[in-house]
């Protein structure tokens, strides 16, 4: 595979500060790579300075090869294209904002037209193709501006979180659609984002991104299970986050009350703390209910299975137990025990593994 | 008196829709340089450009007239008491109305916008008459107040243009001379002529604003 993107000692500062130091970097052509950070992490600098949207203090981005500087910017930015966070649509007709890069690159109408219309047919808002973008919905909206994106056939697409605006339903279904168009395309692509289960359902790789350096670099499976550091771990690792207030603590041992579920934990705080209820996905077991499994284990949640996430030899379950808990568990397992979506397990996790936090 | 008012009436509208004309010329490209720059001197110029928005035609009046007066600089050009030089002072009215209200209308926009816009492929040029098109409402209102700042100034008009009949009489001016004589009655008429013209005209800006409202 080509490298279609590279970056060398990139630095950005901003009045004095450094805003974003990347070492090197490279993203192979047809690849997803996903770039994941808290906010303030320096993901969407990043992101404006590949689009040569913004122009870094040192260091070199090349394309295909070549610095970037050696053509002018605006044939560089026309190879590529750019989704936001929010879609940044025109007072214009949806099917004009959709066509409005074709008509930036001077197209005769009739390919501005079909290309227009197969893109608002493949992202379903063909039948909003004449209402003013200002009256679509926020799924709509983001639909729109990815077909604006997609129509221009980049060699190069920079998603900026376009999903962190909407709600949960719609950026689930917007999420799936955009990982199929991606796999159907074939396009380079760079995914911003600070969630982890879209960098997981997306990212052919995946780049860590702390305080402005990037930290780590790799599959999804490899940055999730053998983190670089402590922060890239602190940053993946834990993804079963429950808020809840203790509601009975004892000789070092504490009940937390969460969402009408009662879960066990080691730690001190006086009841009525509220804490963070922490845990790793590989400290969860599965089971099935019937089996009446003896363990030492103090905690044991049923619930249905949401979602299943292959990831290398691992398989991410999603277990809706009142709150969303997830297991890492080995593909064996999870064919051996004949997971499907949909079906009662039981999560079970020993008072020892929890971290609590309190806030 | 009604072939009068006819003439006295048309200069008016003639004279304050070239001023707004050659404000719009003037101020459209560089109130969008003053809010897209990212010029260090940006706030002090804009600062100005503001103050000139609030400019007395009197003192505006004053300066083109020593401008243009037969022994002032540009005195060889002739052109004191001429329609020219009333267009020429509307000018300097409305030219800081229209840059001051375009810069405000385009920094109202979303920043992002900008990177959008260019994160598709606009060319410059495209970039700006996009972000003309998705200002147009508050545009059309810099150009409706410009308009508005000339078409009811006397103190200039009177002063370099000196209010001679058939040739720089305008309906504001006229109006001081009628209200001077006690010609109450001819006074009312003109300026209700004057707020009907002022009507006509923003009616038309506005059809044309509304017609792309949200």
């Amino acid at each position: 595979m080509e490298t279609i993107l590279g970056v060398k000692d990139l630095l950005v500062t901003r009045s004095d500060q450094t805003v974003l130091q990347v070492g090197s970097l490279a993203i192979q052509e047809g690849e997803v790579l996903a770039v994941i950070g808290p906010n303030g992490a320096g993901k969407s600098t990043l992101l404006l300075v590949l689009g040569r949207l913004l122009q870094p203090q040192g260091g070199q981005v090349y394309f295909r090869g070549k610095p970037i500087e050696q053509e002018d910017a605006l044939t560089y930015r026309r190879r590529i294209a750019l989704v936001l966070q929010e879609p940044m649509l025109l007072h214009q007709s949806v099917f004009d904002n959709v066509a409005s890069g074709l008509k930036f690159r001077g197209l005769p109408r009739t390919e501005i037209k079909q290309r227009s219309n197969e893109w608002l047919e493949r992202l379903e808002i063909s039948h909003l193709r004449d209402r003013p973008a200002h009256r679509l919905s926020g799924g709509e909206a983001q639909r729109a501006s990815l077909a604006r994106a997609f129509a221009l056939q980049p060699e190069l697409l920079l998603l900026d979180e376009p999903f962190s605006a909407l709600d949960a339903p719609t950026r689930a279904r917007l999420l799936q659609d955009l990982h199929a168009l991606l796999s159907q395309t074939d396009i380079t692509t760079i995914f911003i984002t600070h969630d982890l289960d879209e960098a997981l359902l997306l990212g052919d790789r995946v780049a860590v991104l702390l305080g402005g350096v990037l930290r780590q670099v790799g599959r999804p499976q490899d940055v999730f299970t053998a983190p670089s550091d402590a922060e890239v771990a602190a940053f993946v690792g834990v993804e079963t986050v429950i808020a809840g207030i203790v509601s009975t603590s004892h000789n070092g041992q504490v009940i937390v009350e969460a969402d009408g579920l009662h879960l066990e934990a080691v730690g001190d705080a006086p009841a009525g703390t509220h804490v963070l209820f922490c845990l790793r996905p590989e400290d969860i077991t599965l089971s099935h209910p019937e089996n009446n499994m003896v363990s030492s284990a103090r905690n044991h949640l049923n619930g249905h299975i949401l979602r299943m996430t292959p990831s290398g030899p691992l398989v991410r379950v999603v277990v809706d137990c009142g709150l969303p808990v997830v297991a890492l568990i080995t593909r064996g397992s999870a064919s051996e025990m004949k997971l499907t979506q949909g079906q009662l397990v039981t999560a079970t996790f020993k008072a020892t593994a929890v971290h609590l936090i309190p806030r | 008196m009604t072939t009068d008012i006819f003439e006295i009436t048309l200069l008016s509208l003639k004279v304050s829709l070239i001023a707004t004309g050659i404000s719009l010329f003037i101020g459209l490209p560089m109130g969008t340089w003053l809010a897209l720059s990212q010029l260090r001197g940006r706030k002090f110029i804009l600062s100005l450009i503001n103050t000139g928005m609030a400019l007395p035609p009197v003192v505006v009046g004053l300066f083109v007239a020593m401008t243009l007066w037969r022994s002032g600089p540009l005195g060889s050009l002739r052109l004191i008491y001429t329609p020219i030089a009333i267009i020429i002072a509307q000018t300097i009215i409305a030219a800081p109305v229209v840059t001051g209200l375009t810069a405000s209308a385009l920094q109202q926009l979303d920043p992002r916008l900008r990177l959008q816009l260019m994160g598709l492929g606009a060319s410059p040029i495209q970039m700006v008459t996009s972000l003309w098109r998705e200002a147009r409402l508050p545009l059309l209102a810099a150009l409706m107040a410009g308009f508005g700042s000339v078409i009811s100034e006397v103190g200039a008009s009177m002063m370099v243009g000196g209010n001679i009949r058939h040739q720089t009489r305008v309906l504001t001016t006229a109006i001081v001379l009628e209200t001077g004589k006690g010609e109450f009655q001819n006074a009312i008429a003109l300026s209700i002529l004057l707020l009907i013209l002022a009507y006509l005209v923003n009616l038309g800006l506005t059809l044309i604003q509304q017609r792309g409202a949200r």
